[in-house]
């Protein structure tokens, strides 16, 4: 049994390993410029005959990918964290409402700043979205305390996230024209426009904070079991629930920062891991979790840009179609073992 | 003399001084005062929200004591630290373990944690240690099943080897056996005196069966009310009328003897006499007060295996000094009872020829022709024991 599921995890780690290097490729090659795979390298470095080709791989492709499977690790993992704080299987940051509050600071910092023609640095984004993110949380978390009940707790994410919307839409109607222009397109959500800047400075700060969340793996483990167990082996409950929070929050920031609200990604993909590797190990959770919000994501964003080429989809379009079946089919199991 | 009260800390394992639990700062139980040597057993029984789960949640540290202190080895339980008391202490608690996504295995391993490092990677030892514990609950069949999947008495054999693995000094058990069947409440009880004898572990348990806690305990602590009601060894406590004490029992009996349970007697005056004596009787004392009818038991000695259901059931009990003869006016006065009787039951036939008292009822009985039966078993069939009277 020790030997199957060593097995197992091995192998559900290779495949998604592969999986993401497969899509990675597959996300260079396909656009409106077709390359075949073995062009690639040539591209890369520069040494092919077509420059033109090269621009786009390197300069729009290439960082619009990466950005794609940092983020996308960056939301698997958040949605794993917020799973495993609420206890909850059907927790995420979009749908506990934290992507929205996000979403309406950056749309304050944004309209305002640039209403003063002050130009917004991306760690400005990061930070509004962070204190966005934990604004949210903080309701999220004193409702949390009065329901006890899963659906009541996702429902209060929901609504605090349509609030956090309508007061993002207010805000819109003062800004000027062109802003609404850039703030609409980000509030959709997409990975496009990802300069190699961008890139450095995201994977820079979800690298670390992923780092730190597989630093928790062991007191983690212990969370799981309950409060009272988990204190009784030693787990500091104060210290460790200050630090999931904290650390989701700058998961969940730094997403919207870059790519804005992008839907179901944190709530299926933990349990799409949890299916696929059949245990709730964080030491495996974690890794598979990143490297499956990659994976979806990167498909995801490859069929946002090719469905309808040239015109690009919502990538929450994408992400929703996928992932509202998983949450689906989640609540009709968890129904179903409570009625047998 | 400050060296004195650390001796005499030292040679307890365990002591609550002045403890006062209680939740939200309102004290439930003051002052408490109760200590347990290395190796022994300490249960706790009460009637139901008497604070048994409260002192224990005090103890594993979940709420915070009012007042006073507890000595673990003579040393202020707060002054541990959370992971240095892990080593010490294990639980199992009455809260759901939550296993989501856990097989057995995976739930008694989470018992190694604060043995294994920075990541939680287990050693051949900690593997080693968790198939140990699992076998010795009996649990290694079920080692590979979900966690949500299997019985409620299942799960409580698995969190005892969790708990086990833990290698405590102390084990904390909340209700551990309620959801047991007979079956495994025993072994259940056995593995924890054996751990007690062979490990030297330290328990301290709540129990709502006191059969049991009578058994399997080395003290007692009684709770009811705002103080301590009462702190000993079974022998002390299981005193005849305590437990009707303790839990305000006013329907029915606790016989603190044997642990046996009875249900109301039927009052008024009795209808129905029975000769009983060496455990003949006591089925047919059961059927009677099923049926509701008062009856009168006959001449029993005071230590007969009879006399406890017939103190509990009868309306009146017609009861001898063991080992001396009867006396003449209590054989003359069970024979006008019968006579008032509107039947006489004899549940035995033959009555030895020591017992000259009951064979003289019985002729007595057939003499006056007095409708008497001889019943020893209705056990046997109601259906025909009914047709026949």
């Amino acid at each position: 049994m020790r030997q199957r599921r060593a097995v197992r995890a091995i192998g559900s780690l290779i495949f998604l390993t592969m999986g993401v290097l497969c899509l990675l490729v597959c996300n260079l090659c396909m656009g409106s410029v077709k390359l075949a795979p073995s062009e690639l390298w040539s591209g890369l470095t520069g040494g092919g005959t077509d420059a033109a080709a090269g621009m786009i791989l390197w300069e729009i492709r290439f960082p619009r990918a990466i950005a794609a499977m940092i983020l996308g690790g960056a939301l698997g993992l958040a949605g794993y964290l917020l799973q495993t704080f609420f206890r909850n299987p059907i927790a995420g940051p979009f749908i506990l409402g934290i992507s929205s509050g996000a979403k309406m600071a950056v749309a304050v910092v944004m309209v305002f700043l640039l209403g003063r023609a002050v130009r917004v640095n991306a760690l400005t984004m990061i930070l509004a979205a962070f204190a966005g993110a934990m604004l949210s949380m903080g309701f999220v978390l004193l409702l949390s305390r009065r329901v006890r009940s899963m659906a009541m707790l996702v429902v209060s994410g929901v609504m605090i996230g349509y609030i956090c919307s309508a007061v993002t839409e207010f805000i819109v109607t003062f800004a000027n024209d062109a802003d609404i222009v850039n703030l609409h397109n980000w509030s959709r959500g997409s990975f496009s426009g990802m300069t190699w800047e961008d890139v450095a400075v995201m994977s820079g700060i979800v690298l670390i904070t992923s780092g730190a969340v597989f630093g928790m793996v062991k007191p983690l483990s212990a969370y799981q079991l309950g409060d009272a167990y988990a204190s009784n082996l030693g787990v500091d409950l104060r210290s460790l629930r200050t630090a999931m929070v904290v650390l989701s929050g700058i998961l969940s920031a730094c997403i919207v920062a870059y790519a804005g609200p992008i839907s179901f990604v944190g709530v299926a993909v933990p349990h799409l891991m949890r299916g696929m590797f059949g245990t709730s190990r964080p030491i495996l959770l974690i890794p598979a979790c990143f490297l499956g919000g990659s994976l979806f994501c990167l498909f995801c964003d490859l069929l946002a840009r090719m469905l309808l080429a040239p015109t690009e989809l919502s990538i929450s379009t994408m992400t929703a179609v996928f992932g509202a079946p998983v949450v689906i089919w989640i609540m009709a199991r968890r129904g179903r073992e409570r009625a047998g | 003399m400050k060296e004195d009260q650390t001796r005499e800390r030292r040679a307890f394992f365990f002591r609550a001084q002045g403890l006062t639990v209680g939740y939200h700062g309102r004290p439930l139980i003051r002052e408490m005062e109760f200590a347990l040597e290395k190796g022994k057993i300490l249960t706790l029984i009460g009637p139901n929200g008497a604070g048994k789960s409260t002192v224990l949640k005090t103890i594993v540290r979940q709420l915070e004591p009012l007042g006073g202190t507890v000595f673990l080895e003579g040393k202020d339980l707060t002054e541990v630290s959370q992971s240095g008391l892990s080593r010490i202490m294990a639980v199992v608690l009455t809260e759901r373990l939550r296993g989501e996504w856990m097989t057995c295995e995976d739930v008694v391993a989470t018992g190694r944690y604060p043995y294994t490092g920075r990541f939680g990677i287990f050693s051949e030892q900690d593997y080693r240690i968790v198939e140990e514990a699992m076998e010795l609950v009996h649990a290694l069949d079920i080692r590979d099943q979900s966690f949500c999947r299997i019985s409620d008495g299942q799960r409580q054999r698995v969190m005892l080897a969790r708990a086990i693995c833990q290698e405590p000094e102390l084990l904390i058990l909340d209700e551990p056996t309620s959801y047991l069947d007979v079956r495994y409440k025993l072994e259940f009880l056995s593995i924890l005196q054996r751990l007690c004898r062979e490990k030297g572990l330290t328990v301290i348990l709540s129990l709502h069966e006191l059969e049991l806690a009578a058994k399997v305990s080395d003290r007692l602590l009684c709770l009811k009310g705002e103080r301590v009601y009462g702190y000993g060894t079974p022998e002390e406590i299981f005193c005849p009328g305590y437990i009707a004490k303790l839990f305000g029992i006013e329907t029915g009996n606790f016989d603190e003897e044997n642990g046996g349970m009875e249900l109301e007697a039927p009052r008024g005056k009795p209808k129905v006499f029975v000769i009983g004596g060496g455990g003949r009787a006591s089925a047919v004392y059961r059927y009677l007060q099923r049926e509701g009818i008062p009856f009168a038991a006959g001449i029993l000695p005071r230590n007969d295996v009879d006399y406890p259901a017939a103190r509990a059931l009868a309306a009146e009990v017609l009861a001898t000094e063991p080992y001396e003869p009867v006396p003449e006016e209590l054989l003359r006065d069970a024979e006008r009872r019968m006579e008032t009787c509107e039947r006489v039951i004899s549940c035995r036939e033959h009555f030895g020829s020591l017992d000259r008292a009951n064979a003289g009822l019985a002729a007595y009985a057939q003499e006056k022709k007095l409708p008497l039966e001889y019943r020893a078993k209705p056990a046997d069939g109601e259906e025909q024991w009914r047709r026949s009277s």
